[in-house]
């Protein structure tokens, strides 16, 4: 024991390196930001504005060579009626996925957030995380199977003598086909089903950060279950929704191995960028496609900050 | 004459925790009725209870002479305020006021009107467009309050409404709200561990303990004539002896003195100072006498034995209250 109050400086270089840092609360904050800084500068910025920049040139049509020459016609190419369905279809499909995933997680969360406790709450956490432990492309071929026509769902509805309803499903125009798996209808299933679990955990986050005594209050000022859910329960877990349909919408405007294995063959934006960056030659075209996505991020992602989305994540 | 609130043998049992267990009570019309306990006692829930939040899991409850069994809390004109406030985080404080006239289909001007006129009522006139969670802790009572009180409920329940504020405005709180039921003549039916709060506010105190009640009476009869050990020693910290002991009784009764009836006396029974605190008005004697444990509240402007020392005590025997055997 010694009798001093305030004990004599570290030995050692990192010791001593370290007690100045503490000291420099400045220099501590710049150290820590500094990697981040570095990765999201140069090679993510960086690797973003090179593909921007490739969008801005265009192809020569005879020699399929980039003409390095600033030019919008890439652009106008994605007005095109076939270029431009591409887009809306890929647009349509990601706020119908988003809506559903919505819906269909609401209550699962609302479940765990207010009632599952112990185990129940481990079983819930393992049941929604589990499937995105395991690969992406063996849940997609798993569900190729499911819905194909020699599959296990068409099987259980023979079984149940409902191959009616499923056909009558079917028969309607564009979402329907000659089976589920050949479907827009099927591509939304499975659009659905893998990207439902990062709805449910921002909504599930924010229900939990709802006190219950706010609900009580609801009722016990008079409200009806429904009044009080869509005064009190859903506005405050908006910003959970709005969190996970980020992550539900961007997720499907940018996959193209969904609707390669599962669809009507129509092409979706990710599936357009593969083409044409590939087979097609046409690296102008792909950035340009890859841009619409960013784009069309970037405006809903202003729109879910006003609606004050990021507190949730 | 119809009770506010009665209950008759009811029961609350969460598994086999009792948390309220065969409680019988009248709640009169107009009547500041408080509901004292420590925590676990079974008070929150019985207000629970009254506001529907809980069902009893047997016993009947009518409200203004109405069954309410099976009745959810948005079909009951009872109002809460709650220990945290609850107010809803994303509305401002009109919005909040007017929340209960709202769901009820009033029009917007007119609810308005209501919320501005209960926010007078607590003094709070001109903070509608504040956003609660601007507000200091005593706002946002007040403004919970005003919450309840616009829909002009049959019965107002307060569960701790006091117990996140400061000594001061606690007091100013209290004093308030005694003012807003006499002007309101409404039934205020008021939770609190705080047995001061409790006796200063209310016209009859109920005490709980393990989910039954003690006794109810008017904050004069507890305090003066508690019915049991238990409510001797929770309200006002009373010494509870055994009755022969101080000379009073059959044996077998005990006996409650209270601290501040003891006095030192030069003719009365030598004790020995184990402790000694200054609390300002008062010091608080710890004493041991013939065995048992006793403490006293004495002036400070006496000369005071210390700590160790011996001290002569006595006390006037109409002071001492004798209990019911058994209790």
């Amino acid at each position: 024991m010694t009798d001093h109050a305030i004990f004599p400086p570290r030995a050692g270089l990192v010791a001593r390196g370290v007690d100045w840092v503490i000291r420099h609360p400045r220099m501590f904050t710049f150290l820590m930001i500094l990697p981040i800084v570095l990765w999201l500068g140069i090679v993510y910025i960086g690797a973003l504005i090179a593909l921007l920049m490739q969008s801005f040139f265009s192809i020569d049509e005879f020699s399929g060579v980039v003409k390095h020459e600033f030019t919008l016609s890439t652009y106008a190419e994605l007005l095109r009626p076939s270029n431009f369905d591409i887009i809306a279809r890929t647009v349509v499909m990601a706020g119908s996925v988003t809506l559903a995933s919505a819906v269909l997680a609401f209550p699962i969360a609302y479940f765990a957030a207010r009632y599952a406790r112990g185990k129940w709450k481990a079983l819930f956490y393992i049941g929604v995380m589990l499937p995105l432990w395991s690969s992406y492309l063996v849940k997609v071929y798993a569900w190729k199977l499911v819905l194909a026509k020699e599959g296990i769902l068409n099987w259980v509805f023979a079984k149940l003598h409902l191959t009616w309803a499923l056909d009558g499903i079917l028969s309607l125009p564009v979402i329907g086909g000659n089976s589920l798996s050949v479907s827009y209808l099927g591509t939304f299933i499975v659009f659905v089903y893998i990207w439902l679990p990062y709805m449910i955990i921002p909504v599930q986050a924010s229900l939990e950060r709802v006190p219950g005594p706010l609900l009580e209050a609801a009722s016990d000022l008079g409200a009806t279950p429904r009044q009080s859910f869509r005064m009190v329960l859903f506005p405050l877990a908006l910003p959970g929704i709005v969190a996970g349909s980020i992550f539900t919408f961007s997720l499907t405007l940018g996959d193209y191995i969904i609707p390669q294995i599962i669809g009507s063959g129509r092409l979706f934006i990710g599936q357009a960028v593969y083409t044409q960056q590939g087979t097609a030659g046409n690296i102008p075209l792909a950035a340009a496609f890859t841009v619409v996505p960013i784009v069309l991020m970037g405006f809903y992602l202003w729109g879910a900050r006003k609606m004050g989305a990021f507190d949730a994540l | 004459m119809t009770q506010a609130v009665s209950f008759r043998g009811v029961c609350r049992h969460f598994g086999i925790v009792r948390a309220v267990d065969g409680v019988d009570l009248d709640i009169a019309d107009g009547e500041f009725f408080a509901m004292l306990g420590p925590s676990g006692s079974g008070k929150t829930t019985c207000l629970r209870l009254i506001a529907g939040f809980e069902q009893p899991t047997a016993g009947h409850i009518e409200i203004y002479g109405e069954r309410a069994e099976g009745v959810p809390p948005y079909r009951r004109n009872v109002n809460t305020v709650f220990q945290n406030y609850a107010l809803f985080p994303h509305m401002d404080v009109r919005d909040n006021v007017a929340f209960g006239l709202r769901v009820k289909g009033v029009g917007r001007a007119e609810r308005n009107r209501a919320a501005e006129e209960a926010l007078e009522l607590v003094e709070l006139a001109g903070y509608g467009d504040r956003r609660a969670g601007a507000l200091s802790g005593g706002q946002r009572q007040r403004v919970a309050l005003a919450r309840a009180l616009v829909n002009k409920p049959r019965v107002l329940l307060l569960d701790e409404p006091l117990g996140a504020l400061d000594l001061k405005l606690r007091e100013q709180m209290q004093e308030e709200l005694r003012r807003l039921q006499r002007a309101l003549g409404m039934t205020f039916v008021f939770v609190t561990h705080d047995q001061e709060e409790a006796l200063s506010m209310a016209d009859r105190v109920a005490v709980f303990a393990h989910g039954t009640i003690q006794q109810v009476g008017t904050p004069e009869e507890i305090y003066r004539r508690p019915a049991s050990r238990f409510v001797a020693d929770f309200v006002g910290s009373s010494n509870v002896l055994p009755a022969e002991f101080v000379g009073a009784g059959p044996a077998g009764c005990w006996a409650s003195l209270r601290p501040e009836d003891i006095r030192l006396d030069p003719a009365g029974r030598e004790a020995r100072v184990t402790a000694r605190a200054y609390h300002g008005r008062v010091v608080k004697l710890g004493l041991e006498l013939d065995g048992q444990t006793l403490t006293a509240l004495v002036s400070p402007a006496e000369t005071l034995p210390e700590p160790g020392q011996t001290a002569r005590i006595g006390w006037d025997a109409a002071k001492v209250h004798v209990m019911e055997p058994g209790a």
